[in-house]
């Protein structure tokens, strides 16, 4: 039985106030699985966005609960949410998100240094995480010198070279092109191999169902099983007789 | 190098333009509140410089004496009372007061007469370039500073001049002893300086009272105070503390000193707080990224104040040049700039502490950053 690494249990999200407010996630269970690799995909709006920021201890839920390695953060403030991020949680943004003012290794570097890990062995570590995303030869370039390839590969050492047990991606593949966008998903879908390690990837693209473990398709704020020609065509593509698919709807009252 | 600073320093230098205005509106601020505070410095030196040349253990005076420059006198008599108490080694009297200083070209300008028992070491001139106390002695001598020949009508030691139509020769010249009130000083004996300033030679401003060895100051204060009604008697620090409230508070030149440096500091605080927040908002993504990645508020709080040093201590150290040349230039003025190293750590700690609370409207700002606005930029 696979291990989740972060999970979220009947989990409603209400955004804005008022006239403005939404209910983006409506009663949703997911749970992201050491050793897997899931996608979770859905239309604009569907509350993919704001699942991923749930389960990655950026928002609180409306109702519900978010486990990160079996341990509730029900009640938790910002700070001790921080906390569980920087320790337990890897995050690959479609924009990136790099620091353009530092080089790619510094980049790195980062998530050692908001630690108070500021050894040579951080060091040793964030140059062994650009090497695992075959960046060793550009830990001293800038982002700007770096394409968008090369920079969403440092973004990815960034959010492994911690040791994270989730690493939660962002239309991580949305800014590339299909050459860059496979050698991104092939670097997600190696670290997924890792047996204490889970990715989600939350996309709108096709061309990287085949990297998937589980695809989990979210509509209106709630979990859906994704349709059966998505399933047949992941299976196809991927050459694996199966690709399991996510949980039914989880409706609340 | 911590990361901290590596972040600090390069979004700071990351829009250099904005970093240059920064330090330039740092260095104006720092300047104004230097030459303020100098002048503040300067002024309170100037203010008891009589004072702190002074050969005397205790200050007898009148009761209404506000500062050194003050011309009210005592009977010469109770000079006589203040020798005959025990721990009193020796009294002097010291004169001072204005005159008109008539130049040889028949012109005149105002002088002030400061005038002691010059064997009895009382208040005599120091910082001699020219001539010796001595040489005061001869009949008609007077010495004055260097730096008042022009404004006196006179080009060199030996020149000639009247002082309250009695002939003076320029005997001795000092160095650097200059007022602040721009009137000249003229040093000259007890009596002459007495007749220089039409005082009664029954009168004097001061004694100048030396302890006999071993004697306690406040024992003899007591002493004085409780022989000899209608005086004051205080120490050289004392009187030093009273020249200065007096000039400096009592007159609100003080006042209108610190308002000047205190305008420097909320101008100071205004632009870096302006750059702080400016650059703050331009970097909100990397804020929002460390956010998400778990950063703690302190963290970035550090990385905010990082850069408000960093232009602490470039500005400063702009300024503090500046302020060292402009110490250079005024220091033989009637009223120097002086920055004495204390000076120099307050105004350091008070860029330091400027600076800082100008990053708490940028921290505020990022406080507000949701982490997942990642997600939406």
């Amino acid at each position: 039985m696979t291990v989740p690494v972060v999970e979220a249990i009947d989990v409603v999200k209400v955004l804005g106030r008022g006239a403005a407010q939404v209910e983006a996630l409506k009663g949703v269970s997911l749970s992201v699985a050491a050793g897997e690799l899931t996608l979770l995909m859905g239309p604009s709006g569907s509350g993919k966005t704001t699942l991923l920021s749930v389960l990655g201890c950026m928002l609180s839920p409306t109702q519900g609960m978010v486990r990160v390695r079996g341990s509730s953060t029900q009640g938790m403030g910002s700070e001790e949410l921080a906390s569980i991020r920087r320790e337990h949680i890897g995050f690959v943004f479609q924009s990136y998100h790099l620091f353009p003012t530092l080089t790619a290794l510094e980049n790195v570097r980062l998530v050692f240094d908001i630690r108070g890990q500021r050894s040579k062995r951080a060091k040793a570590r964030a140059s062994e995480a650009l090497a695992m995303v075959g960046l060793a030869h550009k830990t001293r370039s800038f982002p700007i010198e770096l394409s968008g390839g090369e920079q969403q590969r440092v973004a990815i050492a960034r959010a492994i070279a911690g040791n994270a047990s989730a690493i939660l991606a962002d239309e991580p593949t949305a800014a590339l092109d299909g050459e860059n966008g496979h050698a991104i998903m092939t670097v997600l879908a190696e670290i997924a191999k890792n047996a204490s390690r889970g990715v989600l990837v939350v996309t709108h693209d096709p061309r990287i169902l085949p990297f998937a473990t589980r695809i989990v398709r979210i509509e209106d704020g709630l979990i859906v099983r994704a349709d059966r020609s998505e399933q047949r065509r992941a299976a196809a593509i991927s050459g694996r007789r199966e690709v399991s698919f996510g949980i039914v709807a989880q409706r609340k009252g | 190098m911590p990361l901290i600073f590596t972040l600090a320093a390069r979004n700071l230098l990351h829009d250099r333009l904005r970093f240059i205005a920064t330090v330039i509106g740092i260095v104006f601020s720092m300047l104004l509140v230097t030459v303020q505070m100098g002048l503040y410095s300067g002024f309170s030196y100037m203010v008891t410089t009589m004072i702190d040349h002074a050969n005397g253990d205790l200050w007898v005076m009148s009761p209404e004496a506000k500062c050194f420059e003050d011309p009210a006198t005592l009977d010469e008599h109770k000079r006589f009372r203040a020798l005959s108490i025990a721990g009193v080694a020796d009294a002097t009297s010291v004169v001072i007061g204005f005159a008109q200083w008539k130049m040889p070209n028949g012109g005149t300008t105002p002088v002030f007469i400061v005038g002691s028992d010059l064997r009895a070491s009382g208040l005599p001139p120091w910082n001699l370039v020219a001539g010796k106390v001595e040489d005061l002695e001869v009949p008609g001598a007077v010495a004055l500073d260097r730096s008042y020949l022009d404004r006196l009508g006179i080009s060199a030691i030996g020149a000639r001049a009247e002082i309250r139509d009695q002939k003076v020769e320029v005997r001795a010249l000092t160095r650097g002893i200059r007022s602040f009130t721009t009137t000249p000083y003229v040093f000259a004996p007890l009596e002459r300086a007495r007749a220089y300033t039409g005082m009664s030679p029954s009168k004097s401003t001061y004694f100048l009272v030396r302890l006999a060895p071993g004697a306690d100051v406040e024992t003899v204060r007591a002493r004085l105070a409780d022989s000899i009604p209608g005086v004051k008697v205080l120490t050289p620090a004392e009187f030093r503390d009273r020249s200065r409230s007096f000039w400096l508070l009592g007159t609100g030149a003080g006042a209108a000193l610190l308002a000047g440096a205190l305008l420097g500091v909320i101008v100071g605080t205004i632009i870096v707080a302006q750059t702080l927040y400016s650059s703050t908002k331009d970097h909100l993504n990397e804020f929002a990224t460390l956010r998400a990645m778990g950063s703690s508020g302190s963290y970035i709080h550090k990385v905010i104040i990082c850069q408000a040093l960093l232009s602490a201590i470039v500005g400063f150290s702009i300024a503090a040049g500046i302020g060292w040349i402009i110490v250079q230039r005024t220091a033989e003025t009637a009223l120097p700039i002086i920055l004495s190293p204390e000076l120099t750590g307050v105004l350091f700690t008070l860029t330091v502490v400027m600076c800082v609370l100008s990053a708490i409207a940028a921290i505020v700002q990022v406080m507000r950053i949701e982490p997942a606005m990642v997600f939406t930029r």
